[in-house]
């Protein structure tokens, strides 16, 4: 007696028998290859970011450790670099400011980002510039070199006169390069570099200006920076100097793009769970097709394993290569990623194969190809031989619902789900949320469906035309597609609907942001004694001052009596919190402003100068950060005098708003002898007067800088752009992953509306009548499954608006039923274009198919 | 040998039970040719499907060379089938991906023959088919598709052979030849064939003859143009 088919021989079998199925099961299959290009684009763009980086640090940080200062190097720190750099460390300093750069001869102004650098920096990594090789040549005198453009704006070219405060600079390069800057730096601030010994000249730096100032140190070869750090770092930290090693800034780079990867891995895996999906509907219309030679494989002698193996084989393989064009299709991402996102990220990022992450995409692609194929492959194992002779499709159906194993490929099911979500999310209870909201979201669609299911059976009329009641019966017939296709559907709208409208919510902020100023130019770091000379400037020039905003800056030293650092200790605060430490730039006033919302306590009124102590209101979120109360006593030191002040209350501020708002406001008598800068907001209509008004005020005051609003939006909306162009991207991608799926599901079903079309036609309809019977069939699940995945999407739009963008969410519906619209085409098209075979295929044919 | 004893299929209709095939006993000797004929409804398949193993009786039991089927789950059956049983359908159930000689090696190769291949060329060739052996079942005729059917069925040496109205899609003079074919492969091999048909010219190429009306058997005979009779033991009927 013989034995068993060996694993090769039914691999074999398994190979022949696929021959003509194998194109369709890849076009099932092809629904989980979006859904690993995603993966394995991602997490491969993730591991070359991460590996530049890790190649980069040393350029990223300038040096091997990196010391910033808040208010300059203090005289013990400066001998401390210096008898550093005599025993062989080096290191250079940068001060950064902002300050208005003029142009000569154009005359074009404009607020820039100066750093002002000592020779020797960046110690790694190079400055590119245009001309090449230039940046050598920036201490040969008082050279500037400049961002394009800032050239651009200011209507500069290279060898003109740059006036920065009082200094003049020849601009001789401009800037193509800086490592550790994004591209997207200069957007949103042009840089301009000048050898900082000229930086007195500017005489930009005085009391009260805010400049940043570091040093980059450059250890010997070899030596671990972290270690070397170690016993200086107590000196540095109590001179109020931020230590950051070349290791830790990587680390939280590193971080920071881990957490971007797998937040977009989320929506890979969405891809990919709805490709499951697509795979299972699939499976089954090829299940449904294999019923008759399993049949016969079963009477021949083949067991339910060997049936099992055949096509769960044949499943495998497809799933491989959908899984395959999914990695090939996603290193092609990959590889076009750095032009997409490349001005967001600090380093150069070097595109290689990463074998890890096809891989693993790879691996999962297949895993989860096997185990939503495997649902409706369990079928066959069912499968009685007795089918070959005479076919009973309601036996089949109740041994499916019987068998054990359907429930155990359910949970391995649910289970992959939840493994690989927790896998992608930063937590677990995320991972878990996210795993219930996709089967929650599956859940209700699914309801949805079987809803129109059970209406459509109740609701359908004997009075409605035949062809809209046929249409309308085939939503309950055995077999129908009802689910699936919502379900594609559905989760496609859904995804898409949600981008569209968390975008339009952002942007709608930024528009209302931008209107509900009331002024257009802000001049900044206005002395005392500049303020009366700046408002008749602008008066005279026969533009508006709409508020002047005095600014006095203090630092928090005790609470309730004990200093800052016992209530620290007291209320569980981290012992250098930077709540404490940060210098606050406040102001006084004897009202509330409306950008500002009143939450607890009273709102001061005018106080005397003699009065024992004052009142100030803060906003809420630092009131939390500080653990204060109502009526705690603070004491301030404002710039050397220590005055204490009670909060009395707290209010909400909307930081949107292109407006000086503040942490603190103080009653005015309490800080207006102080000294002070002031903001002043202007209204001024024209461009070119925008322009003038700004040369104009920085020829008179070098160290006022001014910014102008319709430039700041202008620099938004292009930030926005380069975001929506991302988002549209993964809005396309969500809407291209539904339609394979859409294909798998009205697939599933095409066997069966071949043959009813065909007997249709027999019994004498006509090609329009049956056009109209799947137009009304598709419409009803169009319409249904975009609506549920538009509710779906407000819902989830809503979420994300509110507790993760923390903004008011807004309907766009208009845009939301566009895309609803859409869908329903979508569906209705390939609805149609699956009944052309109807109309291709003779009676004869289709009858004799059986 | 095989035995058929009080076989009873019932179907669940609503509450109440409807048995398409009654409390049917006989014997089938090894080598004998037998036709099962009755009208439609009357329950022929349901009866081949019983005495194949492909289903089970709701009653009674099936002997097949001394293992009871009744006794053997799905697979152990399967796996008997393989050794066992050949086929021949009425829509001849190629599968449509394979050609025709690799519709011959699958009874084959499922049992892990090393030999299929050479096999099937063989049969193939006996049954006129040689040259079309690379031919997908859409290639080729009706006749020709039955034929390859036939070789499929005779390549793992049946010890019984059960064909389903093997003439039923094919014309007149094909049935005829598709007839003398299994015949002459029954008498080579020394197969029992047991056939189910409407066709009453082809019933009377059996040796025997047995009778179906409302699942019930309603005559067991040798056959007018059989070469022999029935043996006697086997016409005990109920």
């Amino acid at each position: 007696m013989a034995g068993s088919a060996p694993f090769s021989t039914l691999m074999a079998l398994a190979w022949r028998e696929s021959r003509t199925a194998r194109r369709r099961l890849l076009l099932y299959m092809s629904s989980i290859s979006l859904g690993v290009a995603a993966l394995v684009a991602i997490d491969s763009f993730a591991a070359n970011v991460q590996d530049s980086i890790k190649e980069q640090s040393r350029s990223l940080l300038g040096g091997d450790i990196n010391l910033r200062a808040r208010n300059g190097f203090t005289p013990a720190l400066d001998s401390l670099l210096d008898s550093l750099g005599a025993a062989g460390v080096p290191s250079a300093k940068v001060v950064s400011f902002a300050s208005m750069a003029t142009a000569a001869p154009s005359g074009g102004t404009r607020l820039a980002q100066v750093r002002a650098v000592a020779p020797g920096y960046p110690y790694y990594g190079e400055v590119i510039t245009a001309p090449a090789g230039a940046w050598s040549t920036l201490h040969d005198g008082a050279n500037a070199f400049v961002d394009p453009s800032l050239l651009i704006s200011l209507d500069a070219n290279i060898g003109d006169t740059l006036i920065i405060g009082f200094a003049r600079f020849v601009i001789r390069a401009s800037l193509i390069d800086v490592p550790g800057d994004p591209g997207i730096a200069a957007t949103i601030g042009p840089r301009i570099f000048i050898p900082d010994r000229y930086v007195a000249e500017t005489q930009l730096l005085g009391l009260g200006s805010r400049a940043e100032y570091e040093a980059v140190l450059k250890l010997g070869d070899g030596v671990q920076s972290p270690i070397w750090v170690a016993p200086l770092r107590p000196r540095f930290e109590n001179a109020g100097v931020r230590v950051r090693t070349v290791v830790e800034n990587e680390i939280d780079i590193t971080d920071s793009i881990a957490q971007l990867a797998r937040f977009l891995g989320v929506v890979g895996l969405i891809a990919l769970l709805l490709g499951g999906i697509g795979v299972a509907s699939g499976v089954s219309a090829f299940v449904q097709k294999k019923i008759d030679t399993v049949a016969v494989l079963r009477c021949l002698g083949a067991s339910s394993a060997q049936v099992l193996t055949i096509y769960l084989v044949q499943a495998a393989a497809m799933g491989f290569l959908g899984a395959a064009i999914g990695a090939v299709l996603g290193v092609g991402i990959q590889f076009l990623l750095p032009q997409v996102m490349g001005d967001f990220l600090p380093v150069d990022v070097g595109v290689t194969l990463v074998p890890s992450a096809i891989g693993l995409g790879l691996a999962i692609g297949v895993w989860v190809a096997v185990i939503f194929a495997l649902r409706p492959l369990l079928v066959l194992r069912r499968i009685s031989p007795l089918q070959a002779i005479r076919r009973d499709d309601a036996v089949l159906a109740a041994s499916a619902r019987r068998d054990s194993w359907s429930w155990i490929v359910n949970i391995a099911l649910v289970a992959s789900v939840l493994v690989l979500a927790i896998d992608r999310a930063d937590t677990t209870q995320q991972g878990l949320a996210f795993a219930a909201g996709v089967m929650v979201s599956i859940g209700l669609l699914y309801g949805s469906a079987a809803l129109l299911s059970a209406a459509a059976r109740r609701l359908v009329s004997p009075r409605w035309p035949y062809v809209v009641r046929q249409g309308v019966a085939n939503l309950y017939r055995p077999h129908s597609q009802t689910r699936s296709v919502v379900l594609a559907l559905g989760f496609g709208s859904f995804l898409v609907t949600t981008i569209i409208l968390v975008q339009a919510n952002l942007l709608k902020s930024f528009d209302l942001t931008a209107e509900a100023s009331r002024g257009n130019l802000v001049f900044f770091d206005v002395q005392e004694d500049q303020r009366t000379g700046l408002d008749s400037l602008v008066r005279n020039a026969g533009h508006e001052v709409v508020s002047q905003t005095p600014i006095v800056t203090m630092r928090l030293v005790g609470v309730n009596g004990a200093t800052a650092e016992q209530w620290a200790a007291a209320n569980a605060l981290p012992a250098r919190y930077w709540a404490l430490r940060r210098e606050y730039r406040s102001t006084y006033r004897d009202s509330i402003l409306p950008t500002e919302t009143l939450l607890t306590g009273e709102w001061f009124g005018a106080a005397s100068p003699t009065d024992s102590i004052f009142e100030f209101s803060m906003e809420t979120s630092i009131v939390g950060d500080l653990k204060l109360s109502l009526g705690d006593t603070i004491t301030w030191d404002v710039q050397g005098v220590r005055m204490r002040a009670r909060l009395s209350s707290t209010r909400e501020v909307d930081w949107g708003r292109f407006e000086p708002n503040f942490f603190a406001v103080f009653q005015t008598a309490a800080i207006e002898i102080a000294p002070k800068q002031f903001v002043l907001v202007t209204a001024v209509d024209a461009d070119t007067s925008v322009a003038r008004l700004q040369r104009d005020a920085v020829r008179r005051f070098p160290n006022v800088s001014s910014i102008d609003l319709s430039l700041v939006r202008k620099t938004i909306t292009q930030i926005v752009d380069k975001v929506t162009l991302t988002v549209r991207f993964l809005a396309l991608f969500s809407l291209a992953m539904g339609i394979p799926v859409l294909f798998s599901a009205v697939a599933a079903t095409r066997r069966d509306r071949l043959r009813e079309g065909v007997l249709l036609k027999t019994l004498g309809a006509t090609r329009s009548q049956i056009v109209r019977i799947l137009l009304s069939e598709y419409a009803l699940l169009g319409l249904l499954g975009s609506l549920t995945g538009m509710l779906l999407a407000f819902a989830g739009a809503w979420a994300l608006v509110t507790f993760v963008f923390e903004g008011t969410f807004t309907a766009a519906v208009l845009p939301a039923l566009g895309i609803a619209a859409a869908m329903t085409l979508l569906a209705v098209s390939i609805g149609v274009l699956t009944g052309r075979d109807v109309f291709r295929e003779t009676p004869m044919a289709a009858l004799r198919e059986g | 040998m095989l035995a058929a004893r009080d076989l009873t299929k019932e179907y669940q209709s609503g509450t109440s039970a409807l048995a398409v095939l009654r409390d049917v006993t006989f014997d089938i000797p090894q080598g004998t040719f037998v036709s099962i004929v009755g009208p439609s409804g009357s329950g022929k398949t349901t009866l081949l499907g019983l005495l194949a193993g492909l289903d089970l009786p709701s009653r009674g039991t099936v002997t097949l060379d001394g293992a009871d089927l009744t006794r053997l789950d799905e697979d152990a059956r399967a796996k008997l089938r393989g050794e066992k049983v050949g086929f021949i359908f009425q829509s001849f159930q190629l599968i449509p991906t394979l050609t025709a000689a690799e519709n011959v090696q699958v009874p084959l190769e499922l049992r892990g023959d090393a030999d299929a291949a050479a096999r099937a060329l063989d049969l193939l060739t006996r049954v006129g088919l040689g040259d079309r052996t690379d031919h997908f079942p859409n290639q080729l005729s009706g006749g020709e598709q039955q034929r390859v059917a036939i070789a499929r069925a005779f390549a793992n040496r049946p010890r019984i052979l059960f064909a389903d109205e093997p003439t039923g899609n094919l014309d007149g003079s094909t049935g005829a030849r598709i007839v003398e074919l299994l015949d002459e492969l029954n008498r080579e091999s020394g197969a029992t064939v047991v056939i189910v048909t409407h066709d009453l010219t082809l019933a009377e190429h059996a040796q025997r003859v047995i009778r179906l009306k409302d699942g019930v058997v309603v005559e067991d005979r040798a056959s007018r143009a059989g070469s022999e009779p029935a043996p006697a033991t086997d016409r005990t009927v109920r």
